[in-house]
Formats: C-alpha cells, structure tokens, sequence
C-alpha cells in the first residue's frame, strides 16, 4: 500500500470565534477518515468547498500533523513524525498546486524553479535531471531561461508538474491543478498526467471538485461531505450506481453540455 | 430593429491601438437569455463592459453601436448615457465577496441604487429590497438586511447580488460568469434562481462563461469568442447538435463529460489554432483597409 489511512482527525483553532484572552475553540475538518491507496492507484478526492478534500491532501503529506488517527506512508507511520526526520521522506511524496503563478517564485527563472527542490534533497546532476523533467512534460529546455509571466496557464501549470516530477516521487497529490485553465489547456494537462502516471508509475491522488475530470483520470474515488467519507469506490462504481445521497446530489448538479439533459 | 440589446460592428482597442473586440456584432431579445463563450482572454467579459460603459481606463470604444432599447449609447453625452444605463440595466458579478463592501450592512447596500440613482424613498426602498430577498429564497430577510457580507455563505452573497440586480426592474442583466465561484451544487441552484427571474421579469440577459454545460442550461442563443472575434453565433440547441466553425467543434470536444469516460479528451488542435488566426488576421487587415 501506497497509504493506509485510519481513523484519521484533524482539527484547528477557530480563529473567528477566538475570544479576547485565551485559546481559540477547535473546529474539525476531518472527522475519521479511513482508507487504502495502493500503489500505482490513482484517486480522486471529490467534495464540495469546505468538505476538507484539502485538508486530507495535507495530512497525507504531513503538511498539517493529525490530531488523530494514523497515517502510513509505504509502510511508515508518519501521523507524528517529527519534520527533520520527515525532511529526508519529502522527496518520496510531491505536490502540485492549484494556482501555478502563486506556487512559483515569479523571480526565479523555470530552470531554477525545478532544480531548487532537487539542491535542496542534494540529488546529482541537477541540470540533467531538470532537462529531463522539462522533457517530460513536453515543454523545450530552452524555458528553462524563461519566467513564470512569460508562460500561459498551461504552461506554468506543466512547471509545477515539471517540479514535482523531477525529484522521481512515488506518490504526487495534484490539488485542483486544472480548475484554473480552459478546456483546451486541461485537456493537455490531464492527457499528460495521464501518460506521466503511466511511464512513471506514480501514484496519484487527485483533489477536484470536477466530477467529469475524475471520471476522465481517475480508477477509484473517495467522496468527502463535511470531513466525513460518504462514499468510496471504483470509479465506475460511483458514477454507474452511486449508494450515498450525497454523490448522486453532486453527479445530479453537474451541468452537461448538452441541451437534453434533464436537469432533475 | 425589434432586439432589445443590438451591438452592431463593435470593436474596442487598447490606447496603443491593439485590438480587443474585432467588429462584434449580436442582438438579445426582451426575455431571451444569450450566452457569450470563450476562453479566458477571448474579449466575453469585455462586451459587458462595454455595454454598461465600465471598459477598463486603457481600453477605447473605436468603432460600432450599442442599440438598447432603439437609443444608440454611444451617441449619447456620458452623464445621460450613465442615466440611461442606471435606470435599465444591471450587472451580475463573478466575485460576490468583492462586490460587497464588506464594512457596510447588506440592506443599504440593495437600497442604495434605488435611493441615490432612482430617487425612491427610504421606505418603498427598503419594502422592495425585503419582497425580493424573498424571491431569491432567503430565509428570514429582515434579519439579512441587517448582517454584513462575511456572515453569510458564498451562495447567500450571489443570491443578494442578484436581488440587488432585479432591484430596479432592469430591461437587460449582464451576468459575468456568476456562478464560477460556486460548488456545484450551489451554482445549479444558482443558475436555476437566475432562469427563474430573468423569466419572470422578462429580461433580457447577457451570460458571460466559459463553461459549455452551463450554457446547455441557461441559454436561447450564444457567440462564441475568440481573440476578442465572434467565430460562431448560434441557435443553443443547433450549436451543441451541430457547430459549425471548427473552433466551436474543438472547444466542445475539449470539454469532459462524466457521461462520456472513453471519449478521448481532445485539447483544440493546432490547425484549428491556425484556422481562427488567419480569420482574425484576414479581419484586421480588411478593417485598416
């Protein structure tokens, strides 16, 4: 298994309703989530804003430490390891982020954009391994030299896959990569996801709010409603017969581009 | 001329003389719903703007008319233009969060239109604003009125924007990708809300979007955009039977569908890429001819 994940809780600090002196009131996001990703599976998280699909994608990379539960990581608990010794795993699971021009240094050129996450690991052959990964996302080296502004959406967004990519992870977590782009650049972006998860034999987990774009990428899905798991299942499973009301209230809700749907 | 909103020839260009809209040209009846698609960049939002005379200050009307209701808008002085477009038109807003002043209660912020703009009286205002959070389903208004923005959800802000809009009775609406912001389950609600009063209200409605399936459920009518250039004007049902441009074609086979897992996702080709920048050279050459 990729990740086991058991029980899991997280919780924070409501800083909205924080009184004057004293500690802010905990507020749970994640409320006993439980779940298998094995390896080379690519997952779909899918909930509504608020649903903690987020949250989850964070705990799994200990960006956010659990307030509960367990998480393993490829057979290692990581629910509370502590951050330098989780430093030396960070290369093992990677990121890409939903907004490109927020996630890369706008004074960075491309090239040093990718290769900074390879010095800091101390990987060799740095501008090999970035040349490489620039191919593998089927951007010309030559952007290396380029800014972030100088790209399009699509562009920037195969940067962050580029930067991801190049540290040769097992396991990625895309968090609404493409809700950003037009079609035309999402369907690039999700074709090359696709062919990367296959050459590469990642294993994906994939946060959108998107249920078309799931259906396209993903073989399993894990439906998220207020920090719960309402629904959990192969891909077909939960598009064909979907039990909980809940995912059919979100497959109902999707506008079709086509005039014939009945729009319940 | 029977079409509520005529634009006819309307091109719009950066002071450097760049252009943004190339010789855009289409009508929206009273009561009918017409959809402007695109991809980001593509000049949708723009023809709003101008429209409503909101254009950013680095942006120029060149050329064209803007038909409302038998006035051309742009013929007229800007202060009676503004009276004009005041008193017979609103916007929808993308962002509810930002089209609300956040250290202002919601209630003057709907009544304010029509005290300052349309010179109602404190009361009928106030009387009116409560009958349409009503309309729009919220629950308990005279206690809405008195909340700030950031105490209600994003689904809330939208359905007070669009009472807000439908404040004054106007003839035409822009609403500018309303429900990008919004899950979908709130967005079908929202979607269904907007329907529902351009319905009842028989207004005429400018639907800016990039998204293909909300336009199969809101639209009569669409122009389809691209590079500030309407490729494609169509009938709703004709277009997703039958398009006729390439780049409408591409467009919908580059749109994913739950229904459709084995349909390849095809991102536009470059040949159609081509197609549409030779039509948008052909086009500014004939225009500096």
């Amino acid at each position: 298994m990729m990740y086991e994940v058991r029980d899991l809780h997280l919780s924070l600090p409501d800083m909205t309703r924080k009184p004057l002196l004293g500690a802010a009131p905990r507020i749970e996001i994640l409320k006993g989530i439980t779940f298998d990703l094995p390896k080379g599976a690519v997952m779909g998280i899918v909930g509504g804003s608020g649903s903690g699909k987020s949250t989850l994608g964070r705990a799994m990379l200990r960006l956010l430490e659990p307030t509960g539960g367990s998480v393993h990581f490829n057979g290692t608990d990581i629910t509370h390891l502590p951050e330098d010794t989780l430093r030396g795993m960070r290369q093992q699971f990677q990121m890409i982020f939903q907004d490109p021009m927020s996630s890369l240094n706008p004074r960075r050129r491309v090239g040093g954009i990718i290769a900074g996450p390879l010095r800091l690991h101390r990987m060799d052959n740095v501008p090999t391994r970035v040349n490489e990964a620039l191919d593998m996302v089927g951007l010309p080296r030559s952007f290396a030299q380029r800014y972030p502004h100088e790209l399009s959406g699509g562009q920037r967004q195969r940067v962050g896959i580029a930067r991801a990519i190049a540290l040769r992870p097992a396991f990625i977590l895309a968090d609404e990569i493409v809700s950003g782009l037009d079609v035309s650049s999402q369907a690039q972006v999700l074709n090359l996801l696709e062919e990367l998860v296959r050459e590469l034999g990642l294993t994906l987990a994939f946060i959108s709010h998107d249920l078309s774009v799931i259906r396209r990428l993903c073989d399993r899905v894990l439906v998220l409603h207020h920090g719960e798991v309402v629904e959990a299942g192969t891909t077909e499973a939960i598009f064909e017969a979907p039990q909980a009301e809940y995912t059919r209230t979100l497959l109902d809700a999707i506008p079709l581009p086509d005039p014939d749907q009945r729009w319940g | 001329m029977s079409a509520y909103l005529s634009i006819r020839n309307l091109c719009v260009a950066l002071k450097t003389g760049t252009p943004i809209l190339r010789s855009v040209s289409l009508n929206v009846d009273a009561g009918q719903v017409h959809a402007l698609v695109g991809e980001s960049g593509a000049g949708k939002s723009m023809i709003g703007k101008a429209v409503l005379g909101t254009l950013p200050r680095a942006l120029t009307v060149t050329s064209g008319e803007i038909w409302l209701d038998g006035v051309n808008l742009l013929a007229l002085h800007p202060a009676n233009r503004r009276k004009l477009i005041g008193a017979t038109a609103a916007l929808i807003p993308q962002d509810p969060l930002t089209a609300l002043n956040p250290s202002k209660r919601i209630g003057p912020q709907i009544t304010r239109r029509l005290v300052d703009i349309l010179g109602w009286s404190k009361r009928d205002a106030e009387a009116r604003a409560l009958d349409l959070l009503a309309e729009v389903h919220i629950p308990d208004p005279a206690r809405v009125m008195r909340t700030y923005p950031h105490e209600l959800s994003g689904g809330m802000r939208q359905r007070i924007l669009i009472a807000s809009a439908f404040a004054a009775e106007p003839k035409l609406i822009i609403a500018d990708e309303p429900t990008t912001a919004l899950d979908v389950t709130v967005q079908k609600q929202i979607l269904r809300l907007i329907a529902d009063m351009q319905a009842r209200h028989n207004t005429a409605l400018l639907f800016v979007t990039h998204d293909l399936g909300v336009v199969s459920k809101v639209s009569d009518t669409l122009s389809v955009l691209y590079a500030g250039k309407v490729v494609e004007d169509a009938r709703m049902r004709r277009f997703f039977m039958r398009p006729i441009h390439p780049y409408s074609a591409a467009l919908l086979a580059a749109t994913p569908t739950y229904t459709d897992p084995t349909g390849s996702l095809t991102p536009v080709s470059d040949a159609v890429i081509e197609l549409v920048e030779r039509e948008v050279r052909e086009h500014d050459l004939r225009a500096s001819r």
